[in-house]
Parts: structure tokens; sequence; C-alpha cells
């Protein structure tokens, strides 16, 4: 069974959605307090959303100094799946373990709405289950989530196939409509939506379990 | 010696800055005509403990790039108060 760490900043609020669509795909889901120094033994690590020591200076810049996030450094350069979730994604720029930044939306609205996602590229851990051009209902809900970087960056994501999801009618001002990305190995994945909030029809999507499979799926067979 | 320090972050240059457009769209409404180039940003002031105004500076610089701003997307201009 894949076990699934789950790590808690103070001021994460999504760590029981992340913890229970694991535990609906299967998996074996346990939280880990930022404060740890090592991660046990996990197959997969999820950064969830909210709002990491009160999204002060930056959302992410000091949940990156928590100390668990040498042990995901670690943990993600020997190959490791890593996830970030909205509040995730943003701490995973701010450690560098993903390339770019996010900024407060275009229009400065807090967004909770659900979205239309596009498959944009299948080697990372998030969208190896799905298909190129496959289109996701996923619902979003930040305040900082326009993905920006440079064109020498952005340039480079294109050539090495690092985004991974577009937003079909881009909300927040996303460069490129870019709702996710990986890092150059595809291990390491930070998405603005939802995906463990969209687990259920009838709470109006499952198309989030076509990524967490994958996602669950590749921890599985690393170990 | 005691230094006095002040760090300015700010979006860099072609950084689309959404909270200084939406300022500067709002100032003709109250009758302020012929304000352009509104960019928002951060002011920090602390004090630093250092051998000299070098030494400071460069404390202060590196933690500027550390942790107050994001050199992906912002500048921090540093400077000595005193």
């Amino acid at each position: 069974m894949t076990r699934v760490g789950v790590i808690v900043f103070p001021g994460s609020n999504c760590e029981y959605d992340a913890l229970c669509a694991m535990e609906q795909l299967g998996a074996h889901a346990e939280l880990i307090f930022h404060s740890a120094t090592s991660l046990g033994d996990v197959d997969a690590v999820i950064l969830p959303g909210g709002f990491a020591h009160g999204d002060y200076l930056r959302p992410g810049a000091l949940a990156r100094f928590s100390p668990v996030m040498s042990a995901v450094s670690d943990f993600a350069a020997a190959g490791g799946p890593v996830l970030g979730i909205c509040n995730g994604f943003q701490v995973l720029t701010e450690a560098g373990l993903l390339p770019g930044a996010l900024q407060k939306n275009r229009g400065l609205t807090f967004l909770c709405q659900s979205t239309t996602l596009i498959v944009s590229s299948t080697r990372s851990v998030l969208t190896r289950a799905a298909q190129v051009g496959q289109e996701l209902v996923v619902p979003i809900n930040h305040f900082s989530g326009a993905y920006t970087c440079d064109d020498a960056t952005y340039d480079s994501l294109v050539v090495h196939d690092q985004i991974v999801l577009r937003y079909r009618d881009n909300p927040n001002g996303s460069r490129d409509d870019i709702a996710g990305v990986a890092n150059e190995t595809g291990n390491v994945v930070g998405l603005m939506p939802h995906p463990e909030r969209a687990m259920a029809t009838l709470l109006g999507s499952a198309d989030g379990r076509v990524l967490l499979e994958g996602f669950v799926g590749l921890g599985a067979t690393t170990r | 010696m005691n230094y006095s320090v002040i760090v300015e972050v700010t979006l860099r240059p072609g950084i689309a800055d959404p909270e200084g457009a939406t300022i500067e769209r709002a100032l003709p409404a109250l009758g302020f005509s012929g304000v352009r180039g509104v960019r928002a940003g951060k002011l920090f002031r602390f004090d630093i403990e250092a051998d000299d105004a070098g030494a400071a500076l460069a404390s202060a610089q590196s933690l500027s790039q550390r942790l107050l701003s994001n050199p992906v997307i912002e500048d921090a201009a540093v400077r000595l108060e005193n």
C-alpha cells in the first residue's frame, strides 16, 4: 500500500481533504507536522492548501523555512513524488523546488469557483494517468494564484515539457494560462486548483481522481 | 554598533502589479489627475548589530534576498537610515 505523508504547517487547512482523498484511493495517509525533521517511511508527500504561517510576508515565504522542508527537499532530490496543492504550490516555488512564483490574482479578487483544466503534459507524477488534451473540472480557491516567471524560465518550462495543466478560461491572469507545473524530472508538481476536492460527482466533480490516482500509483511503483 | 536599516521591496520591472494599477485607476475619481506609473511595494524597518556600516549593509542585503523578497518577482533596495 502506498504511504502518503501530508505536511501540516501552522495555518494549513486542507490537510484532511488530502488525507481523505488519499484514503479513498486506497493509500495509507498520515499527517506530518512541520516541525518534523524526517518524513519517516513514506512513498509520496503532499503539501496541502491553506495559509501556512498566516501567509505573512508572502504565501509560502515562511513555510519554506519550516524544519520539515529540508526533508522534503532531500526526498524530492532523491526522486520522491511531491505534490503541492494551492498554498502547497506557493511553498514549493518559494522553496525553489519549482520554478516561477505565484502573484496576486489579476483583478485582485479572491477566487472560489469551478474551473476547467486542460492536461498539457503527462510526464509528471500528477498527470501520468491522464491524457494530453483531457478536460478536467476542478475547483480553485485562492487570492495569489497568478503564475509568473521570466522569459528564460518560461522558455525552459516549454522546452522541458514542464507545464502540466492549463486553465481553459484563465481566471487569475496566470502566464500562458498555467495552472500547474512540474520540475524537470516530473516528480515534483504544483498546481493552484484542488484535485482533492473533486473526488465525487455528488459534490460537483470527480475529475480530480485521475490526477491523484496517477500520483498514488507512481508512489507505489517507485519504491 | 547599532544600525537602522530600511528595505524597500518592489515588483521587478515588467512584472504585473494589479495593486498598483488599481490604486492608479482610483485616483482620478478622487480628483487627482496626471498620476502615472503607480507601483505598490513593501517597506521594512529594523535595527541590526554589526561591526561597521559595510557589514550591516551586507547582512541586511543577504536577509532581504533570502527572506524579505522573492527574487523571482521582486527587487529589494537596502539602505541605512543614519
